[in-house]
Parts: C-alpha cells; sequence; structure tokens
C-alpha cells in the first residue's frame, strides 16, 4: 500500500515535537517510544503496518484542542484513532503523523430516559452505551459485530452499521449531536438534543467523513426503548439463489424482520464448528430471521415467515424456543470473523453492497473468482439491505497470496459496483478501498468531496491518503 | 422562467448563468425562509418522471420534479409509502425535489427517521454547471462524503438536485390510535414520553392544546395493533381508540396541521420533547397557539406575523436549546428576520467555505437561509 512520502522536515524533529507535546499534554498521555508504539501500527486490518511517530491519548476536550493545536501550527499529520477495530485501514498511522487516541475519554456524561438520549465521551465502547441504559429498558440501535471493543467516535467516523440497521438504521440515523474539534483547535457544536437541525446537515456530512474532518470529541446518540423480547429462526436452503428468493418474498410479504442474515455453505461449516448454533451441514445456504415483539407476536410473525420459506423447499428450518436458543444462532453470526480466523488465520473482510436482485449472480461470478484466483471465500451478508461481506481467506506469509488476495478483493468491490452498488456499506473507504473510489466516482465528483474536506482541513493534516486516491490536494 | 428538461439542459442553464437564479420545483415552499433576489427563476418542475422503482429493494428513483402526489400514488399501488410521512402542508403540487431540498418530514420521523434519513442517493448540479452524483441505489452506502444527507435540506443553494433516490417501506397492514383525552401540553407530553418509552414501536406521537388531548400511533399486523394498543390504553384513564381508518385519518390530520388554526406566520421549533410545554407557555400570551409531533420534539406554532413574535418565539426555543425555522410569513418579515438560528462565527465561516466549494460564484437560492 503506497503512504505518501513522510515529510523529511517533520521526521528530523522527532524527538522535539514529543518533547512539544509533553510540554503541553500530562506526561501519560504522550507515547513516544518505539516498543510503546508498537500497538499503534496497524488496526483490524492488520496487513498494513506503519509506527507513527508519536501517539498522544488526551483525557479532556481542552487537551484534544492543545494537541491538535500543536500539530496544526507545525504541518503534523494526525491520525484520529478509537479502539482501533477498523477494517478498512481507517486508522492505520503514517511514520511522520501523531496518533490521537480517544480512548481515554470514556464517560459516558448524561442519560436522558424522558427524553431519550444519551451524551457520551468517543472513547465509550458501543455496548458500553447500552449497557448503561439496559438497566431502564433502552438500547442504542446500531450493533457492529466487534460492538464489545469498536467506540462510539470510530462509529459516528466510519457511520458503522450492524445486524439490526434494517429496522433501525445505521449510526447517522441514531444521531442527534456531536462536539468536533476542527483543525483549526475551534469547536463546533453540531446538532444537541434535539431531532431535526436547522441549517446545512453537518451531523450527516461529518458521520462517516472517517476522521477527515475533525476530531470528535461528544457524541449525543438517540436510545430507545428494548421491544419486549425478540426471537431468531434458521432456514437452510439447498441454492443461494434459493435462498435470495426467498428474502425477496419476505421483504415483498410486508414483512421487515428486524434482522435478516445471509450465509453461504463455507460460512456455515466455519461458524458451525465454532459456536454450535445447530446450523445445518447439508445446506447450500441458511438465513438467520429475526423478529420482536411479545411472545404472541414473536410466534405469529415467524409463522409467517415459516409460511414463505416452506414455499421454498428448505433443506432444514428451525425456530427458537428460547432466548438461550436465540443467542446460541447469533454466536455463530456475530463469531464469523473468528470462526474464519480458525481456518485461516489471514483473511480480507470486504463489504460491499448490491442491489438485492443481484444477488444470485454476484455470488456466482464470487464463486467463479474464487476458483480463478484459488483463494477460499466464505460469504456472510446482511440479505435484507444487500451488504455483503465475502471472507477471501489467505496466507499472509506469502507475498504472492496476499497480492492475489488483494486482487480477488478488488474484483469483488468493482463487480458490486458494477451491478449498481457501491464499494462499503458499513466498514468505510479507510485506506484499503482508497484506490478504487474512481470505479464509482467521476473526478468531477472526487473532486467536489476533496473540496469539502479542504473547507474544513485546508492542508490535509486530519487522516490523509485515506479515502481519496493519492493526489494532490485540491 | 428556465424549465429544463434533461440534466444536461439543468447543467447548461447553471454554467451559461451570469445572475443570481432563484431554484424551485414548483414554488410551492417559496414564503419559507427568506425570499430570494434573483434575476430569473430556474424550476426542475419538467425534469419529471419515477426512473426505477424496484418495490423488493424497497427503492425508488425519480427525477426532482416529479410531484410528490404522483410518488405516493405508485408506492402506493405496491403497497408502498414515504417512511417519513412527509407533511401535504404545502399543498397537492409540491415535488419531490422540494421535499428532499426542504427536509420535509411527517409524525413517522420520531421513530422511522426524517426524509434526510432515507435519501440514499442524488443526482445535482452544482453552481459550475458540474453535472454529480453521490450515494446510490442501496440501502446501506458510507463510500465517500454522504453529500447525498448534505444537500438534503440545503434548500438548493449548494446545487440543485435533478433526481433523487430514497428508501421506500411496506405500508403496515393495520394501524391504531390511543388518544388520551382532558390533558394539559405537561401531562400531553408525559404521555407520549410513556408511549415512545414503551417496548410497542410507537410510530407516532402528537399532542393537541386545542383539544387537549394526546394520541400514540402502532402500525403493525392487525393482531399486533389490537395488542399493543390494548396495553398502552390501559396505562391512561380516558383513553380511547381509533381503529385503522380512523387513526390513518387522525395522522393525515396531525402531519398537514389540520389540528392548528392557519396565522399569519407558521414557526417549526424543534427541541428536547421535555421542553415542549414551557415554549408553548413562553407565546401563548401572543396569540400563538401550536401543536406538538414527534413526541413533543416538534412544536408547530401558528400566530401574527410581526417581530415581536417572531422573537418571541426564537427565544423560547433557545431557552430550550432548541432551534427555529420561519416556515411562512410575508417576505416583510422573513426578510427581516433570522429564519434560522444564527451561527457561531466558527460554523459560519465553514458554511461559506463549503458554500463556495460548490457554487464559488453565488448564484443558486442566495441569501435563502441567511442574510450573509
Amino acid at each position: 500500500m503506497r503512504q505518501p512520502e513522510p515529510k523529511p522536515g517533520i521526521m528530523a524533529r522527532r524527538a522535539e515535537i514529543i518533547a512539544g507535546l509533553q510540554r503541553i499534554l500530562p506526561e501519560r498521555a504522550v507515547i513516544g517510544d518505539a516498543i510503546s508504539l508498537k500497538p499503534y501500527e496497524t488496526d483490524g486490518l492488520t496487513a498494513y503496518r506503519e509506527a507513527p511517530l508519536a501517539v498522544v491519548l488526551p483525557e479532556s476536550e481542552a487537551q484534544v484542542i492543545a494537541a491538535v493545536k500543536f500539530c496544526a501550527s507545525q504541518g503534523i499529520r494526525m491520525i484520529p484513532r478509537g479502539a482501533g477495530t477498523s477494517l478498512s485501514g481507517g486508522a492505520l498511522p503514517m511514520a511522520d503523523a501523531v496518533v490521537i487516541g480517544m480512548m481515554r475519554m470514556n464517560q459516558i456524561l448524561e442519560i436522558n430516559f424522558q427524553d431519550r438520549y444519551a451524551v457520551v465521551q468517543p472513547g465509550v465502547t458501543n455496548i458500553g452505551i447500552t449497557q448503561a441504559v439496559s438497566d431502564e429498558g433502552y438500547f442504542y440501535a446500531p450493533d457492529p459485530s466487534s460492538q464489545l471493543a469498536c467506540m462510539i467516535g470510530g462509529n459516528v467516523s466510519m457511520n458503522s452499521g450492524g445486524a439490526h440497521c434494517l429496522k433501525y438504521g445505521v449510526t447517522a440515523n441514531n444521531l442527534l449531536g456531536l462536539r468536533l474539534v476542527t483543525v483549526e483547535g475551534e469547536v463546533l457544536e453540531i446538532g444537541g438534543t434535539h431531532m431535526d437541525a436547522a441549517g446545512y446537515d453537518w451531523l450527516g456530512i461529518i458521520t462517516g467523513s472517517e476522521g477527515q474532518l475533525g476530531i470528535l470529541t461528544e457524541v449525543t446518540v438517540r436510545i430507545l426503548h428494548s421491544p419486549e423480547g425478540a426471537r431468531a429462526m434458521l432456514a437452510g436452503f439447498a441454492a443461494n439463489e434459493v435462498a435470495g428468493q426467498c428474502v425477496d418474498a419476505i421483504i415483498a410479504s410486508g414483512i421487515i424482520p428486524v434482522a435478516l442474515e445471509f450465509m453461504d455453505r463455507p460460512a456455515i461449516h466455519a461458524c458451525e464448528a465454532f459456536a454450535h448454533a445447530g446450523y445445518p451441514l447439508d445446506a447450500e445456504a441458511l438465513l438467520i430471521i429475526e423478529v420482536e415483539g411479545s411472545e404472541a407476536e414473536q410466534t405469529d410473525m415467524l409463522r409467517r415467515i415459516r409460511d414463505i420459506c416452506e414455499r421454498f423447499n428448505p433443506i432444514s428450518m428451525r425456530v427458537s424456543e428460547t432466548a438461550e436458543e436465540s443467542a446460541a444462532i447469533w454466536k455463530g453470526r456475530k463469531g464469523a470473523f473468528g470462526a474464519i480466523g480458525r481456518i485461516s488465520p489471514d483473511y480480507l473482510c470486504m463489504d460491499g453492497t448490491i442491489p438485492t436482485s443481484r444477488l444470485p449472480e454476484v455470488l456466482h461470478r464470487i464463486g467463479q473468482m474464487s476458483e480463478s484466483y484459488g483463494l477460499q471465500v466464505a460469504n456472510i451478508f446482511h440479505a435484507g439491505d444487500g451488504n455483503l461481506h465475502p471472507l477471501i481467506m489467505f496466507n499472509a506469509n506469502d507475498p504472492a497470496s496476499f497480492a492475489k488476495a488483494e486482487a480477488f478483493g478488488a474484483d469483488i468491490l468493482t463487480l458490486c459496483v458494477e451491478v449498481g452498488g457501491c464499494l462499503t456499506g458499513e466498514h468505510g473507504v479507510g485506506i484499503e478501498k482508497r484506490d478504487l473510489m474512481t470505479t464509482q466516482f467521476s473526478p468531477a465528483e472526487l473532486n467536489q468531496m476533496r473540496r469539502i474536506k479542504s473547507a474544513f482541513d485546508p492542508d490535509w493534516l486530519l487522516n490523509p491518503a485515506k479515502v481519496f486516491p493519492l493526489a494532490e490536494g485540491v | 422562467m428556465i424549465r429544463p428538461t434533461s440534466e444536461a439542459e439543468l447543467s447548461d442553464a447553471i454554467r451559461s448563468a451570469t445572475a443570481p437564479l432563484l431554484i424551485q420545483g414548483n414554488g410551492t415552499k417559496s414564503a419559507m425562509l427568506r425570499p430570494v433576489q434573483a434575476a430569473a427563476t430556474l424550476s426542475t418542475a419538467a425534469l419529471s418522471g419515477i426512473t426505477l422503482y424496484a418495490p423488493k429493494e424497497l427503492v425508488m428513483t425519480a427525477r426532482a420534479g416529479t410531484p410528490l402526489s404522483e410518488v405516493e400514488a405508485v408506492l402506493a399501488e405496491r403497497g408502498q409509502h414515504l417512511i417519513a410521512e412527509p407533511s401535504h402542508l404545502f399543498g397537492p403540487h409540491q415535488t419531490i425535489g422540494g421535499v428532499v431540498a426542504a427536509n420535509i418530514s411527517g409524525p413517522r420521523r420520531v421513530s422511522g427517521g426524517a426524509m434526510r434519513d432515507h435519501v440514499l442517493g442524488v443526482r445535482a448540479v452544482n453552481g459550475e454547471g458540474e453535472m454529480l452524483k453521490f450515494g446510490g441505489r442501496v440501502l446501506k452506502n458510507v463510500t465517500g462524503l454522504d453529500i447525498a444527507k448534505l444537500l438534503t435540506g440545503s434548500f438548493g443553494t449548494l446545487a440543485v438536485m435533478s433526481e433523487i433516490t430514497f428508501k421506500v417501506l411496506p405500508i403496515c397492514e393495520a394501524a391504531g390510535t390511543v388518544v388520551v383525552h382532558g390533558l394539559d401540553a405537561e401531562a400531553g407530553v408525559k404521555v407520549l414520553s410513556a408511549g415512545l418509552g414503551s417496548p410497542f414501536s410507537v410510530s407516532g406521537a402528537a399532542y393537541c392544546p386545542l383539544e387537549r388531548k394526546a394520541a400514540l400511533r402502532i402500525e403493525e399486523f392487525e393482531t399486533s395493533v389490537n395488542y399493543r394498543c390494548a396495553k398502552l390504553a390501559a396505562q391512561f384513564p380516558n383513553a380511547e381508540i381509533l381503529g385503522t381508518e380512523a387513526s390513518r385519518a387522525f395522522w393525515q390530520d396531525i402531519r398537514d396541521l389540520k389540528m392548528l388554526p392557519h396565522g399569519e406566520a407558521l414557526w417549526r421549533v424543534s427541541a428536547r420533547p421535555s421542553a415542549a410545554p414551557e415554549i408553548l407557555r413562553a407565546v401563548a400570551h401572543l396569540g400563538v397557539t401550536g401543536l406538538l409531533d414527534w413526541g413533543g420534539g416538534l412544536v408547530w406554532l401558528t400566530g401574527p406575523a410581526n417581530i415581536a413574535t417572531h422573537n418571541a418565539v426564537c427565544a423560547a426555543a433557545r431557552a430550550a436549546s432548541g432551534v427555529w425555522w420561519l416556515m411562512r410569513a410575508p417576505d416583510s418579515l422573513s426578510a427581516a428576520v433570522d429564519v434560522l438560528p444564527p451561527e457561531p462565527p466558527a460554523l459560519a465561516e465553514l458554511r461559506r467555505r463549503v458554500q463556495h466549494s460548490f457554487d464559488p460564484r453565488g448564484i443558486l437560492n442566495p441569501l435563502k437561509l441567511r442574510a450573509a
């Protein structure tokens, strides 16, 4: 992965810069020695590594402002980082950059049940928000698979999704307000605790901007009351096409399940070996369908869905009878990445989205690519919204294997765009898909985006070299 | 009036413009926010027609000038609808482009999200005449900056949308509404909060001060509507349950402000729901009447169109840490006041830079949102 040349003036002044950061921040908030920098070399996309110049771990907004002003005044690049779970290399450092790690800003500042919001610092984990409000029966809806670790600041930066966004939407649909420190060290208060914002949708443009417009210091999220209960069912089919038709039939019937997940044969086998969830090993495709409501409502809805599935000659169908059975079903799905990791220690997780009607054709072509590249692939995806997660398995110790995996991934994403979809549904562009952006956007479109980036960050100091193909800034 | 019939003609019209343009669809919202001084009017009304509808994928694409009524009728034929339930307050002729450019949402916004939450992609022409496409036609997409959201609600001041793709959903089999009578505003908002804080996915929560009643809507399969309405109604004395037909009529009236008198001026205030009673109280002595939607998070206000009343509405919104829009007023008022809350200097500077990045000549709907 090509990185821009480090700024020589910055690299030469490394010791001086670290000393400068130590002067304006508490000692424990600055990391400069090679060993301690090691954990920050990479994120969830471990194939790429680069040690940063230094890491700062601010504990307050004032410290964020101080660090940003210091770096900006000297033209030092900055890489914001939450838990480092990005699968697109969104937090990959650069040799001449200071990583601004937000994990110590991890306080929940306010919870308001009457008005249904929570104000939290960016280092609070996704699950941490739900845990803080669950005693009163509330939850925070977006639930990425990494929710135990990933932080809300990162979720906002990447506009994270999850398995339940078919009903509840992605991060952007569940935010009310933000505080953002600009590269100039100014604090912008965006939105608040109300629903609609007046003027431009700053919340909308900042969400998913991948840390390129500013550093988040506070996030106000919408919290929802949980339904009375939820239950999942499994349906296994003889072919991917058939499972795809069944998904169409469910949506066409007017039922929008809270989750509608799809796995192909390799994914079923990997997840079953890991979670022992009772997945059907003879099926080519498996659907996990979840509904919500009272016991009686769940039963009624699952009956309707079972009737639809019956029309597609399922190999097996199982409705969970208890919360434990539902949890086991989800354990397999949410542990999918770990499960694949047991088969192949190295894999790339793709994240394209396609119009759901093109699913059978796209899976077929991914199968052909798998043969021609000689690399295994397991497909897991959010079927209701067409968000694919092909997991390409390779051997990282073999550079040729890695190169093939990268090319395979690029082919899949190009195919997603070709059939009317997009490069990334929820993981972000990061460094991984940067050079593919030209397949989806024209030069004029990319330049319009670059000009917005420049409006926030004229010198391109914030998480540069991500999202846009490497080129001169505008 | 310039009425391009293709995106290329739209691009030509903007590229060749030498003076500011008033941008509109059918012009139904011209009294909203500030009046625009322009040499010519550019209308997207002739860019009309639905270009893609994939009901199984929950997606529709329509050119900007397509009437909202046509979009809704075509969706209804397949048992679907717009999730944000946009108001028909602006009459039957508003275009889908206008609804998106103004980010108009109705009662279902409280649970299902605003218009901005369902815009998946746009095609638009910026102030330089460049034809641009952002977002797409799939339900999940984080590829690049979300300019489709930025354009939604920007009132044609950044780029002129030529085509919009949005998510739609099936119309639920049944609807029901629990109406609780005899409540003051405090008690009314408490009922709304109790409903929205219940496990029952309430999809509408409104309070009408004139009729002293609060209403909670459920939209689901019939058995669920019956069950959930009964559960909700049992929590409140004086609760009445409306069936599907009555419920649909009731929420159309809320959506279109039929329960609010037609005053000279109309404001919208968005604030914390629990602040709504205080907002109503603060302006009542000026002859301002209100209607609460979104659980109290949206306060519609109507009353005399004068600066003193406007300032009182703004002060009430500000005291609740909320925001306001002057939705309808004579030009004499809307040209003289802040139709939206003023921006702090850092945000104003950023807004000017972003505007410049789309429309460096400043020719698209200039000063529609702000006087400078």
